[in-house]
């Protein structure tokens, strides 16, 4: 950070970076691109993600065959768990490219502005701009929870209750324990404030925005956003009112 | 009409501030809102008191030198207009006024409402150029422009930087400016030449002066007294991609007396 009280600080032409990538990724907006990119695939992943858990409207065999079809496509040719791992491979390393840049572009900003105002007035933004990194922030410890407890069943169950690939019996369990469930009902209410700006500012930020489409834009970004937030929901409610047991 | 002022006071860069309350008679409602700091300067001057310190020049609207928050509002909050050209009628009478400066590490304070933007300038000098040959004037259709490009790059050129954006950004980044001034370039034929060279050395530039990074709240545009979309900043950024594929690593910024590119 320089102001013009600077000594024998001047603009000059050189060579910022040894490759291109690298000259990218060093400008604050090569990383904001990153952030809307792996955004992106992280928002397709929710979005499968969701319709798969649907399926445990339809039954125990629906839901369970799904979770055996996660593992097992592509074999004979691939071996079991190989696409599954080359998906997690891809989202873990959008995850820590997400996370990454919004840390350092998180610390330009926090110390741009050392005087707040006194009196400032907003126009345009809201709660869900507001709350990107917390809510991010909040985000990121859910998954690390959600991976130990749905996924692993290290957390949150009562000994002998979890079955690795009983994904229905897991689920209902789950959610017997209140604490937990209304937990997920949380997170997927901080995830719709995530998505509810992060779905327009990621069109906003790859340039697909405009005067004339902004408002319709945000708009079916919310709805996307709302989408997901009442299918993730709908299995915990379904299950602590019943619906499913 | 009468108003009650509280004037952000500020000696210098590194004294502290405050709020100091004035009161002010016999305003029309026609006055611009200078003419009324006018009119209160000159009752402290009468009275021996350091006048405000504001940064003003044509007072149409055009320069971009003046500017400040009113009400928490840059430039007041009445669409597409400066503090210049903010009339007096748009407040009513009797009403409090807040008045403070422009607040970020990149503007530093120089005296009561007047800041220091020369990061500005140093954006610009690191890309806000074109090349030009030198010589006789050349023939006015030797370089063809589609009505689209220029109607695109007027509307960036209307930027005057006037430093509103930056100010009311939660952020405190100055995208909207530099997307501007990019754009108008960007979009021109005559822009070509330097255009990869120019997005990613105004980009960088624009980190070293300290801004912070947008997020897409789009408080920008709501006080742009020149309506700058948030489009170009979309613009900006797909011509950064462009120039990353194109290979671009020189670039225009900032370096220290040996040499090597600042923080
Ligand atoms: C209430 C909402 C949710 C429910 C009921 C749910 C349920 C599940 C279940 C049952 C699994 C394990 C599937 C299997 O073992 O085959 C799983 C995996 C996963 N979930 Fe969720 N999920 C929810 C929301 C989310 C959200 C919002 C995210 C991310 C933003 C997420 C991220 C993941 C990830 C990354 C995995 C894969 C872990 C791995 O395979 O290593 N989940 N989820
Ligand atoms: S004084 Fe020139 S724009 Fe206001």
């Amino acid at each position: 950070m320089q102001n013009s009280q600077s000594q024998g600080v001047s603009v000059r032409r050189i060579s910022v970076a040894s490759n291109p990538i690298i000259a990218f990724w060093q400008t604050v907006v090569g990383k904001k691109i990153v952030m809307a990119v792996t955004g992106l695939v992280l928002i397709g992943f929710v979005i499968g993600h969701v319709a798969g858990n649907l399926k445990i409207f339809i039954g125990p065999e629906a839901i369970n065959a799904y979770s055996r079809f996660l593992r097992e496509v592509g074999q004979p040719e691939l071996e079991y768990e190989q696409v599954l791992w080359i998906v997690r491979s891809v989202l873990l390393a959008c995850v820590a490219l997400h996370v990454t840049a919004a840390v350092q572009l998180s610390k330009l900003s926090l110390g741009a502005r050392p005087v707040d105002y006194k009196e400032k007035k907003n126009l345009a933004t809201n709660m869900s701009a507001m709350t990107m990194r917390i809510g991010g922030l909040f985000l990121f410890g859910y998954i690390v929870f959600h991976v130990l407890h749905l996924t692993l069943g290290k957390v949150g169950y009562d000994p002998g209750e979890f079955h690795h690939l009983s994904v229905y019996q897991n689920v209902v369990n789950a959610f017997h324990h209140q604490p937990i469930a209304i937990f997920y009902i949380i997170a997927m209410g901080a995830l719709f404030l995530h998505l509810d700006h992060g779905i327009w500012s990621m069109l906003q930020t790859l340039g697909f925005s405009n005067r004339k489409n902004q408002a319709t834009l945000k708009g079916i970004g919310r709805l996307i956003a709302f989408l997901i937030f009442a299918g993730f929901i709908s299995v915990p409610v379904a299950v602590m009112t019943g619906v499913i047991h | 009409m009468k108003f009650a002022l509280k004037v952000w006071r500020q000696h210098d860069a590194n004294a502290a501030g405050s709020f100091v309350d004035y009161e002010i008679d016999g305003i029309t409602a026609d006055m611009s809102f200078l003419e009324m700091i006018d009119a209160l300067n000159e009752k402290l001057l009468l009275k021996g008191e350091d006048p405000i310190t504001f940064e003003h020049d044509c007072r149409e609207g055009i320069c971009g030198s003046c500017g400040f928050l009113i009400n928490g509002l840059a430039h007041g909050g009445q669409k597409a207009t400066t503090v210049c050209q903010l009339a007096m009628r748009f407040f009513k009478d009797g009403d409090t006024i807040v008045l403070e400066p422009w607040r970020a590490a990149a503007f530093p304070i120089v005296r009561d409402l007047m800041v220091d933007r020369s990061a500005f300038d140093r954006i610009i000098q690191s890309g806000g150029y074109i090349s030009v040959p030198t010589g006789g004037a050349p023939e006015a259709s030797a370089i063809l422009v589609g009505k689209d490009k220029a109607d695109v790059a007027f509307d960036a050129a209307a930027c005057i930087g006037c430093g509103a954006c930056v100010a009311a950004c939660p952020n405190t980044s100055a995208m909207l400016f530099t997307a501007a001034k990019m754009t108008h370039l960007n979009s021109l034929p005559q822009g070509q030449p330097q255009r990869d060279a120019r997005t990613l050395g105004m980009i960088t530039t624009m980190e070293q002066e300290g801004f912070g990074n947008c997020t897409n709240h789009g408080e920008c545009e709501m006080v742009c007294p020149k309506e700058i979309p948030l489009e170009f900043i979309g613009k900006m950024n797909r011509d950064l991609i462009r120039a990353a594929m194109n290979g671009q690593t020189e670039a225009n910024v900032r370096v220290d007396a040996n040499g090597k590119m600042v923080d």
